[in-house]
């Protein structure tokens, strides 16, 4: 390795090096010659070394998104030739009841999955900031719902919620009270599919949420203690102010997190998984999508819904930026 | 990275009481609960898994349903292209995460903090939002059913420039840079020589998340890959499961055990380190 780097650094005479020079002169060529390649290469470097995710994301990200783009503007089956609708796909998308029920069914789930998700991680993570023995066992076993699939949790919790013979029916049944309706009941599946997302998170969270809390000074529990705050007022006095930023970077992960569910409520469903159960109270705006392109066939409708997607996401972004920014007046205006 | 800012005082937590142990317990029990019970309806016959009360404990029949889900199901052909998927998807991520993570970390250039914002900014773009052409390019390419399609778009990943980023901001002091510039260095021997000794632990921790994401990956090699072309482990268990109602559950249920055993024996043996990774990525304000 370090042979071959050095030879191409001090090079080989180049064909169009000036063969009249005197000899001394030379050696100043390639020095010359060598500063120029130094400062080609300190410039050239950086732009090398990102070009691949440049790259990638151009071909495989940019691309395909204004260009799903320019598809939801037509009518496309799959296979055939687009043809010219203009903003047809999304006036039919407001007048959907299906696009509609997705919307409202992505953010009924997203509520209910992220909220008690978080909590329970902020908890967790508060539980496992003690001295504790065996601390490393329970922060791997909190952990190892993340290292399963989407897959095989939602094929495994199908069988635990089945309403006739899964295991938590059985034990509502052992506790006195009646069977639920797991699958076809609209607020039951949508609890189902929640908790399949709670367990497969609150792991990862949690451990987010330990690391943050042990970076807050302990100085300020002692002032905390001094003052006579009890561990609750603490928790949230200083620990929830203090990690803040990280609260912040949970919330917005699992928001564009629970706006693309897909997987889970598929395969709860089995057979009628794509279209998110017999009366799709369950189908989500990406079932909806697959459901239109892949179904269907009508390639220019997901790809509106696509769109409808991102425009959700910028809406989000932008209202944090407000918040952030009412926040910041208004500390500006208190200081 | 993690260590190193934290002030002396910080993080001496106080003793758990005999509730934190009670609800740590519950917490595990929660966790590994399914997991267990997906062994327990591994070790069953199907017919058995659909009677109420469902199994509890494990049966004789764990032997069997392995059998039927390699060899009629071909849950080892989806292993192996899991298996190849995951592992080009993670070196590729690693390494071209660090080169660009050093750039970014290290070097001076034009646009350096605008393409780095950018570079945060596409980790909030849903993968909806291109499957569309990208399935056309795929089918167009004759491409569909082959792995290419899956490991092509995943070469490298924002979250991994980012990962490497920051750890190397605080890990790589600059005149280890600018000595070794000195010395008459060029670029790619710096990284040789420089930047992937300082990175590695970085490096290890990131290639450990992207493979168990590559791994786990649904939404694209669902439309990517068929079952009943050359599946990954996750669109093979979605063939399995999403079929008609004389699914043999018990089959479905030892296919999903496949696609986890393996990720959860990583997590057993390097479980620390895939901790340590999660909360070093994602603390840094």
């Amino acid at each position: 390795m370090a042979t071959s780097v050095s030879a191409r650094d001090g090079g080989p005479p180049s064909p169009d090096a000036p063969p009249s020079r005197p000899r001394p002169a030379r050696s100043e060529d390639a020095a010359r010659r060598r500063g120029r390649l130094h400062r080609w290469d300190v410039k050239a470097a950086p732009y090398l070394f990102v070009s691949p995710f440049f790259l990638t994301f151009a071909a495989f990200g940019l691309f395909p998104l204004l260009y799903t783009g320019w598809l939801s503007l037509n009518r496309v089956e799959l296979g055939g030739d687009p043809q010219w609708k203009g903003l047809e796909n999304y006036t039919d998308l407001a007048t959907s009841e299906f696009f509609w029920n997705a919307l409202l069914n992505t953010f009924t789930i997203g509520v209910i999955s992220t909220v008690p998700q978080l909590m329970m991680a902020l908890g967790l993570a508060q539980l496992l900031n003690t001295k504790l023995r065996g601390r490393g066992f329970f922060r791997v076993a909190v952990l190892a719902p993340y290292a399963t699939s989407i897959a095989a949790a939602t094929l495994v919790f199908a069988q635990l919620f089945n309403t006739d013979y899964g295991l938590i029916n059985s034990a509502l049944g052992w506790a006195g009270l009646g069977p639920v309706d797991w699958e076809s009941s609209k607020w039951p599946a949508q609890i189902a599919i929640s908790v399949i997302v709670i367990w497969r998170w609150t792991g990862y969270n949690a451990l987010i949420y330990l690391a943050a809390m042990q970076a807050v000074p302990h100085d300020l529990y002692e002032a905390a203690a001094l003052d006579g705050a009890t561990r609750w007022r603490q928790f949230v006095s200083v620990t929830i102010p203090s990690i803040r930023p990280t609260i912040l970077f949970t919330i917005v992960v699992s928001t564009i997190g629970s706006t693309q569910l897909f997987g889970e409520p598929m395969l709860y469903g089995g057979s009628l998984g794509i279209s998110g159960g017999s009366g799709n109270q369950y189908q989500t705006l990406s079932l909806l999508m697959y459901e239109k392109g892949w179904v269907t066939g009508a390639l220019g409708q997901a790809s509106a819904i696509a769109w409808v997607m991102l425009l959700l996401l910028l809406l989000l972004g932008a209202g944090r930026v407000l918040v952030a920014r009412a926040r910041a007046r208004r500390t500006k205006l208190e200081g | 990275m993690r260590t190193k800012t934290r002030p002396s005082s910080a993080g001496r937590p106080l003793h758990a009481g005999p509730l934190t142990y009670v609800l740590l317990g519950v917490a595990t029990l929660v966790s590994l609960f399914p997991l267990y019970w997906n062994v327990v309806a591994a070790s069953h016959s199907g017919k058995r898994v659909v009677t109420a009360p469902a199994p509890l404990l494990p049966g004789p029949k764990l032997l069997d349903n392995l059998s039927y889900a390699w060899n009629q199901v071909d849950m080892g052909e989806a292993l192996i292209n899991t298996t190849i998927v995951a592992s080009l998807v993670a070196v590729s991520t690693v390494l071209f995460a660090t080169l660009a993570g050093f750039a970014f970390a290290k070097l001076p250039f034009k646009g350096r903090s605008m393409l780095l914002a950018l570079v945060v900014a596409t980790m909030t773009i849903p993968p909806q939002l291109s499957v569309i052409p990208l399935y056309q390019i795929v089918t167009d390419l004759g491409w569909v059913d082959q792995l290419q399609s899956v490991v092509l778009p995943s070469l490298v990943a924002a979250f991994g420039v980012f990962f490497m980023r920051q750890f190397l901001v605080e890990a790589l002091p600059v005149e280890l840079v600018e000595a070794a510039r000195v010395d008459g260095a060029h670029s790619l021997r710096i990284v040789w020589h420089v930047v992937f000794p300082v990175a590695r632990p970085a490096m290890a921790v990131l290639g450990m998340l992207v493979f168990v994401q590559a791994w786990n990956d649904f939404f694209w090699p669902f439309i990517a890959l068929t079952p009943e072309g050359s599946p990954t482990l996750q669109v093979a268990l979605a063939g399995l499961g999403a079929g008609n109602h004389t699914v043999d559950h018990a089959v479905v249920l030892t296919g999903a055990l496949l696609s986890t055993v393996p990720l959860l024996l990583v997590f057993a043996f390097l479980g620390k380190h895939i901790v340590g990774g999660i909360t070093a990525g994602a603390v840094k304000n």
